[in-house]
């Protein structure tokens, strides 16, 4: 089975948008949407089946039994998250607290300990086609684990099947780096903004560290062509394939809007992304 | 005598104003950039560190760079006797012993200072390692302070703490690009602001979003109001999201071909036509106002 | 001298695990004795760091050689650091894996791919 992973680097370039479409186009047996922090892949491509929830635990957090505490002010010294609220009583700031233990240690009255933490929730749609998901809680860190699951939830769900289609999350940090790892082609879709631009070569830098081929497509390439061709050259001079460019829709969005993929009704942006993919299956099973 | 009640309304000498919105790309950046612009001689800081795009407008002069670097343990071998507590206690597991040395991963380091406090032989110490600098410059009558995580780097908040704590520049506006989403670097963002504002699109995939950054706002007890960009013609879900639980709603930026292409060129809008200079002009008058009211009422 | 190899379940039939760092178990085999022992990875459970400590719980168990079919760079890091040599699994069971490296068919590791937090191994 080869797996197929859509990052962006910059958010809203329409990664989700080319992702729904390919699912649709490929008829995948499974995909999954490693953007815990803000999940949106469920919204364009509906699945039939009852969602299956696991509680995702985080680093253990630290809590205080205040009825040991002395008010000795160790805890908060020591603590280098700032963590530790001193008012009404000492106690831990949850967002804050990463779980280190250094408060648990230093502790005289024995007073805090480190306790689970649900940092998110997992969801798994499954009948013959198979979805994963999952939602960081709001303010966790440590999406990476989060990330991991997701792919490793779909992969014990799957029988035999030949294309998974990850979408991927935004950023250049921990969760893109774990939703890489393991993968077999990712595709960066990117669109002709100065700040685009500037992303994506953030994002090919991340995603160059690990061997796998990269492909990169243009979606909206016709807000700025002059742009586009600046990406263009970029792609050629690091020896990245580019695929067929897209065009910036107003049908896209009213269909994503009304629940449905852009390949799912006629329109310019559904017909530059039907070839796009066909690009793209071919390079990734070559 | 009479006696007459005189309400004074203190203002405040700064407001930190958050510009935020649940996923990228709905214009956060935008709005933060043309607010900071129109509103001349006030701060704009940027705390999307791991993709930091402000600056790319701005084109700040007369840079002053900084480093930000988190502490790394580092062992004195003479002293360590091989005992691994240093080892069992680290939750982040970046230390390993091996051929009775011991070994520090740098990128797992939480840099805690747990291993530190607990080796019974103070067999270690601490360096510095450089996770990202802070660029402060000055563009026109704007002091732009940009937050940069360097590519590999798994946690942005340091650099963003140091941004929003030791920026020590006194301007009775300070405008603040949040990174996307509600996780960690958000939070850290919005802890001591004002006022939030959320950036909000009219796809579904943008109301979703609005809901969870709403949450967060709600939360964190802010005040609030929602900008609606990109906003066309027919159903806008972002809109009806925002009248249905009463959400303040500052103002609509319609999309325009024109706002886009300055937009992907890295020019600032209302600095290239009047058009959008009197629109953000407005905008920013109508927020500066509800952040004072509200600003008011909860003090 | 002896093995380690990446289990997903205690036994010695089933197929290697795909990766290192979260196998549930490792089975330490002994190819003088023949003695095999599964041992429970406790670093599956980590948040970050899963490969150091697995590769610690490698190293404390005088294994000498490691069989897996991908390893990340701090785990290696581990490993090397340990004179460990790490061989590249074929697609097959533990047992299949095992008589391989007895006949010498097994060759070394060599591509590391760098860990989730680890970037500077290129």
């Amino acid at each position: 089975m080869k797996q197929l992973l859509i990052l962006s680097g910059k958010g809203g370039t329409g990664k989700t948008t080319i992702a729904s479409a390919f699912i649709k186009l490929a008829e995948v047996k499974a995909y999954a949407d490693c953007d815990v922090d803000a999940p949106n892949l469920h919204l364009a491509v509906k699945h039939a089946s009852e969602e299956k929830k696991t509680d995702f635990y985080g680093m253990n957090k630290a809590e205080i039994n205040t009825s040991l505490c002395s008010s000795c002010d160790l805890c908060r010294v020591h603590c280098r998250f700032d963590a530790i609220d001193t008012c009404p009583k000492y106690s831990v700031d949850s967002f804050a607290c990463e779980g280190c233990g250094v408060c648990e240690a230093v502790c005289p009255m024995s007073a805090i300990s480190l306790k689970p933490a649900v940092a998110g929730v997992l969801k798994l749609y499954a009948n013959n086609i198979i979805f994963s998901t999952a939602k960081l809680n709001m303010g966790s860190g440590n999406s990476g684990m989060l990330v991991t699951k997701v792919k490793k939830q779909m992969m014990d769900a799957v029988s035999e099947t030949d294309l998974a289609i990850i979408d991927g999350s935004p950023g250049i940090g921990c969760p893109v780096i774990a939703s890489i790892s393991g993968v077999d082609m990712v595709l960066i879709v990117t669109e002709p903004t100065i700040s685009g631009i500037s992303d994506l070569v953030r994002i090919i830098e991340t995603a160059e560290k690990i061997h796998i081929k990269i492909s990169v497509c243009i979606n909206k390439y016709d807000i700025n062509i002059k742009n586009s061709e600046q990406i263009a050259v970029l792609c050629n001079k690091l020896n990245l394939p580019l695929t067929t460019v897209v065009p910036y829709d107003i049908k896209a969005v009213k269909a994503v809007n009304d629940g449905m993929t852009i390949v799912d009704i006629d329109c310019a942006s559904g017909q530059a992304v039907k070839q796009v993919f066909d690009e793209t299956i071919k390079i990734l099973f070559s | 005598m009479k006696y007459i009640q005189v309400f004074i309304i203190m203002e405040k000498s700064n407001y930190k104003i958050a510009v935020l919105s649940g996923k990228g790309g709905t214009g956060k950046t935008l709005v933060s950039v043309n607010l900071a612009a129109v509103a001349k001689d006030v701060v704009y800081i940027d705390c999307d560190v791991e993709e930091p795009n402000g600056h790319l407008f701005f084109k700040p002069v007369e840079i002053k760079s900084q480093d930000i670097a988190v502490l790394i343990p580092t062992v004195e071998e003479k002293l360590c006797d091989g005992c691994r507590k240093c080892v069992e206690f680290c939750k982040f597991n970046a230390l390993a012993h091996i051929n009775n040395k011991i070994k520090v991963f740098d990128d797992i380091c939480h840099s805690c200072g747990g291993c530190l406090l607990i080796c019974p032989q103070n067999a270690l110490r601490e360096k510095p390692k450089v996770i990202g600098k802070i660029q402060k410059g000055i563009s026109e009558d704007v002091v732009v302070i940009s937050g940069m995580l360097n590519t590999g780097e798994t946690s942005g908040v340091p650099i963003i703490k140091k941004l929003l704590r030791e920026h020590d520049e006194v301007k009775q506006f300070i405008f603040i690009d949040c990174p996307p989403g509600s996780a960690c670097t958000v939070m850290e963002s919005i802890k001591d602001v004002d006022y939030c504002i959320i950036v909000a699109e009219p796809t579904i995939f943008g109301v979703h979003n609005l809901n969870m950054v709403y949450e967060l706002v709600k939360l964190f007890n802010k005040p609030y109001g929602v900008v609606l960009n990109k906003c066309i013609d027919g159903e806008n879900p972002a809109e009806e999201f925002c009248i249905k639980k009463n959400i303040k709603i500052l103002g609509k930026i319609p999309y325009d071909n024109e706002l886009g292409l300055i937009n992907s060129n890295g020019l600032i809008a209302v600095k290239e036509s009047t058009h959008y200079k009197d629109m953000f002009d407005s905008l920013h008058k109508k927020i500066i106002m509800e952040v004072k009211h509200e600003t008011a009422i909860n003090s | 001298m002896k093995i380690a190899i990446p289990a997903d379940e205690k036994l010695i039939d089933k197929n290697v695990y795909p990766s290192f760092g979260r196998a549930p178990f490792f089975l330490i085999y002994d190819i003088e004795t023949k003695e095999s022992i599964f041992l429970e990875n406790s670093a599956a459970l980590s948040q970050g760091g899963a490969g150091i400590k697995a590769a610690q719980t490698i190293v404390d168990n005088d294994v000498e050689v490691l069989l897996v079919p991908r390893c990340g760079g701090n785990a290696a890091d581990v490993l090397n650091a340990a004179n460990i040599k790490i061989y590249k699994t074929i697609n097959g069971s533990i047992k299949a894996n095992i008589e391989a490296f007895n006949s010498e068919e097994l060759s070394i590791l060599d591509e590391i791919h760098p860990g989730f937090h680890n970037h500077g191994k290129e």
